[in-house]
C-alpha cells in the first residue's frame, strides 16, 4: 500500500521534466526539514509543550477525581468522560485545549515570516532556485505536522493514563470519538497557525504579529460571546419578541453569529462528538422530540452532525492561508 | 558580442508611484568581468539588481542572464546566479556549516557535494574554525566571509554583491576584495558590485557604472572616465612648498588657465583648464619655493565620481528643481 502510494507520488510529481520535478520539490522538502527541526529543537516549543501536557494532566486528574460519581448516575461511555468531565474546579480536557489550543497555533507561527525579514534571511532565501510559495508552504506544512503529532500524542497519553487509571478498556465506537475529536483539535489548531502566519506576513514586527493574534484569540474566545449578545438583542428587542417563531429567530440569529467564531465551532463540534446523548447542534422544540426513543448516537451518526463544523473549520484555515499565501506572493522582498 | 554579453539590461526602468528608481537602464556586462555599479545610497542599485533576480518586477524593459529572461524564468536565472544581500543574515541558531548545507539543499544538490563544498569553501574564506559555531555568535566580517561561502555553494556563473564591503574593517575588505577577484580571474564568473564605498571598489573592478538617482550617468573603465574627464578640461593639482606661506598661494593664482585656488589643511588645490604641471615647477622654482608635494588629481575613482555627481547636478537641477535640493544635501552628508 505504501509503496504504491510513493509510486504514485513519484509519478505525479516528476511527471513532465523530471529532474526539474525533483529539483524544485527538493526545495520545498529542504525547507520543511528545517522549519521542523527548528520547530523541534526551539526553547518556545518545549515551553508549549510542557504547558499543555501539564494541563491535558491536570484536566485528566480532575475527571478521575470525579469519575466514581458520574459513574454512579451513568455508567456508559467511561473513557469518553475523562476528555469532557470537569472536576474541582479544573476544565475538562475539550475546555482547556478550545482555550489554550490557539496559543499553540500562534507560537509556532506568529513570526514565521517577519522574522526571516527582520534576520536577513528570507531575501538570500528567495535568491535560492525555489519557487516563492515553498517558503510559506514549508512553514505551515511543517507547523501543522507539529500540530498533528503534538495533538495525537498528548490524546494518547491521556488514554494511556484513563487506562492506568480506571482500567476500563474503549469501545471501538469510544476510539472513533477519540479520534476524532483529536483530529478537529489538530484542525483548529492549524487555523490559529495559518492566521499566526497571516499577520506574520502583514506586520514588520514579530512583536506586533504576536499582539494582533493575541488580541484575536482573547477576542474569540472570551468577548465574542458578549459581542453577539449585544447585536442579536438589539436585532430582536425583549419587549417585540411576542411569538415563538420570533423567539425562534432570535435563538438562530444568535446561534449563527456564535459560529462564526472558530472557538464556538470547535467548541460545539467536540461536545457533540464526544457526548452520544446530543441530537442536534441547533434549536429543537419539543414537538419534534415527541415519539423519539432516547439513547445514544452512534459515532457515525454523532460525526454526521458535526461535519458541517468540520467543513467550516477547514474553510477557515484555507481562507486564512490563501490570504497569507496571496500577500507573501505580492509583497516586494528588499533588505531588511 | 551577444554571446559574451552575461548581463544585458535593455531600458530596464522601475517605477514606485510617481519616483522612477531605476529609469532606462541599458547595460551589458562580459563573461568573466568584475563590474562596479556605483552611486550614493537610494541610487536605484538594489532596485536593479532586484530586477536582475527576478524578485522584482520591472515597470518597463528587460533584463537577460545567459539570455535567460529575469522576469519570466527567474528560476532558471536564480540557479545560476550568486546574490550576496546587503547586510546578509544567517539562521542564528544554526552552525556556519548547517548554513551553507541548508543552501546546498535549496539547490537540489547531492549530500556528498554539499559536504564537500562546504567544507572546501569554508577553507577558501578561512571560516575553518567557527564553521561548528552558531553563527549568532559570528561578527560582521565573518557574516559577510559565511556569505561569499554561502553564494559559491550553488557554484554560480553570475555572482552578485550588494554593498558587499560594509562594516568591514580595512584588512578584512582587502582580503574580501582580493577574494573576489580571485573568483572572476581564476574561475571565471561574472561579477556585479554594488557599493557606495569607492575606493575599495575601484580596485578590483574592470569597469564601473555611475549611477545616480536611477540614472546611469558615465560607464566604462576608470581610466576612460578620467581621460574623458580631462578632455574636458578638468584638471585638478594638489601641491605644497616649502616655505610654505601666503605667497606660494598668490604665486599659484598667477599661473595661466587656473579657475580657483582652495586652500585646505597643508595642501593647495588648483582647479584649471589645462596641464599646469610644468609651469608650477618652473614658476616655483623661480620664486625661490621648493615643491614638497605635487599630485595630478582625477586619475582616482572619488573624483571622477565627484566630478559626474557636479555634472548629474547640474543637469538635474536644470530638469527638476525640486529633486536638485535633495541631491546637494546629499553631497554635504558625504
Amino acid at each position: 500500500m505504501l509503496s504504491l502510494i510513493r509510486e504514485k507520488a513519484d509519478v505525479f510529481f516528476h511527471s513532465g521534466k523530471t529532474g526539474e520535478g525533483r529539483r524544485l520539490m527538493s526545495g520545498l522538502g529542504a525547507l520543511y526539514r528545517k522549519e521542523m527541526a527548528d520547530h523541534i529543537r526551539s526553547r518556545r516549543f518545549l515551553i508549549v509543550l510542557c504547558l499543555i501536557l501539564l494541563t491535558s494532566f491536570a484536566s485528566v486528574y480532575g475527571a478521575v477525581s470525579v469519575l466514581s460519581d458520574a459513574v454512579a448516575s451513568d455508567s456508559d461511555y467511561i473513557f469518553l468522560k475523562l476528555f469532557t468531565l470537569s472536576g474541582n474546579s479544573i476544565p475538562s480536557f475539550t475546555s482547556f485545549i478550545a482555550l489554550l489550543g490557539p496559543f499553540v497555533g500562534l507560537t509556532l507561527g506568529f513570526d514565521a515570516i517577519n522574522s526571516e525579514r527582520s534576520e536577513g534571511t528570507l531575501n538570500r532565501l528567495v535568491s535560492q532556485p525555489i519557487y516563492r510559495d515553498c517558503v510559506i508552504n514549508g512553514k505551515f506544512l511543517a507547523g501543522a505536522t507539529v500540530i498533528f503529532l503534538m495533538v495525537f500524542s498528548m490524546g494518547l497519553v491521556i488514554g494511556a493514563v484513563g487506562l492506568l487509571t480506571t482500567g476500563i478498556p474503549p469501545s471501538a465506537d469510544e476510539v472513533g470519538r477519540v479520534a476524532a475529536l483529536l483530529f478537529f483539535t489538530s484542525v483548529y489548531i492549524c487555523f490559529w497557525l495559518a492566521l499566526s502566519i497571516l499577520f506574520s506576513v502583514l506586520c514588520r514586527h514579530a512583536a506586533t504579529s504576536a499582539m494582533v493574534v493575541i488580541a484575536l484569540w482573547i477576542f474569540f474566545a472570551l468577548f465574542m460571546s458578549l459581542v453577539v449578545n449585544i447585536v442579536t438583542n438589539a436585532l430582536y428587542p425583549a419587549d417585540q419578541v411576542a411569538t415563538v417563531g420570533q423567539l425562534l429567530d432570535y435563538y438562530d440569529c444568535q446561534l449563527a453569529l456564535n459560529r462564526l467564531s472558530p472557538y464556538y465551532l470547535y467548541s460545539e463540534a467536540v461536545s457533540t462528538i464526544m457526548d452520544p446523548t446530543v441530537r442536534s447542534t441547533n434549536v429543537i422544540l419539543p414537538q419534534q422530540l415527541s415519539g423519539a426513543i432516547s439513547g445514544y448516537l452512534s459515532a457515525g451518526q454523532s460525526l454526521l452532525l458535526v461535519w458541517p463544523h468540520l467543513v467550516g473549520l477547514l474553510a477557515l484555515t484555507a481562507v486564512a492561508f490563501a490570504l497569507s499565501y496571496i500577500s507573501f506572493m505580492r509583497r516586494e522582498i528588499r533588505s531588511r | 558580442m551577444a554571446e559574451e554579453s552575461m548581463i544585458r539590461m535593455e531600458g530596464l526602468t522601475k517605477a514606485y508611484g510617481e519616483k522612477r528608481a531605476v529609469s532606462d537602464l541599458t547595460l551589458e556586462i562580459e563573461k568573466g568581468e568584475v563590474f562596479g555599479l556605483l552611486g550614493p545610497n537610494g541610487a536605484g542599485k538594489t532596485t536593479t539588481t532586484l530586477m536582475l533576480l527576478g524578485l522584482t518586477e520591472p515597470t518597463a524593459g528587460k533584463a537577460f542572464i545567459d539570455g535567460k529572461d529575469c522576469t519570466r524564468d527567474p528560476i532558471g536565472v536564480k540557479r545560476i546566479v550568486g546574490y550576496l544581500p546587503d547586510n546578509v543574515g544567517f539562521y542564528q541558531d544554526m552552525t556556519g556549516r548547517e548554513n551553507l548545507r541548508f543552501t546546498g539543499r535549496l539547490n537540489g544538490l547531492p549530500e556528498e557535494v554539499i559536504e564537500a563544498r562546504a567544507q572546501e569553501l569554508l577553507e577558501k574564506v578561512g571560516m575553518l574554525e567557527a564553521a561548528d559555531k552558531k553563527t549568532g555568535t559570528y561578527s560582521r566580517g565573518m557574516r559577510q566571509r559565511l556569505g561569499v561561502a554561502d553564494v559559491l555553494m550553488k557554484d554560480p556563473k553570475v555572482v552578485i554583491m550588494d554593498e558587499p564591503t560594509l562594516g568591514i574593517d580595512p584588512e578584512g575588505i582587502r582580503e574580501l576584495m582580493l577574494m573576489i577577484r580571485g573568483l572572476a580571474d581564476e574561475d571565471g564568473r561574472t561579477i556585479l558590485i554594488s557599493s557606495h564605498q569607492l575606493y575599495q571598489v575601484q580596485q578590483i573592478c574592470d569597469r564601473v557604472g555611475l549611477f545616480v538617482e536611477g540614472r546611469l550617468i558615465a560607464c566604462g573603465h576608470i581610466e576612460e572616465l578620467a581621460r574623458q574627464m580631462q578632455q574636458e578640461g578638468h584638471y585638478v593639482l594638489e601641491t605644497a612648498a616649502v616655505p610654505n606661506d601666503d605667497g606660494f598661494g598668490t604665486l599659484l593664482k598667477q599661473l595661466g588657465n587656473v579657475e580657483r585656488v582652495e586652500h585646505t589643511g597643508e595642501y593647495y588645490v588648483i582647479y584649471s583648464r589645462t596641464d599646469l604641471r610644468r609651469e608650477l615647477i618652473r614658476k616655483s622654482l623661480q620664486a625661490g619655493y621648493t615643491v614638497s608635494h605635487l599630485r595630478q588629481r582625477g586619475s582616482d575613482l572619488d573624483e571622477i565620481y565627484r566630478r559626474y555627481f557636479e555634472k548629474g547636478e547640474k543637469e538635474h537641477v536644470e530638469s527638476d528643481q525640486r529633486k536638485g535640493g535633495r541631491f546637494l544635501s546629499f553631497r554635504k552628508n558625504r
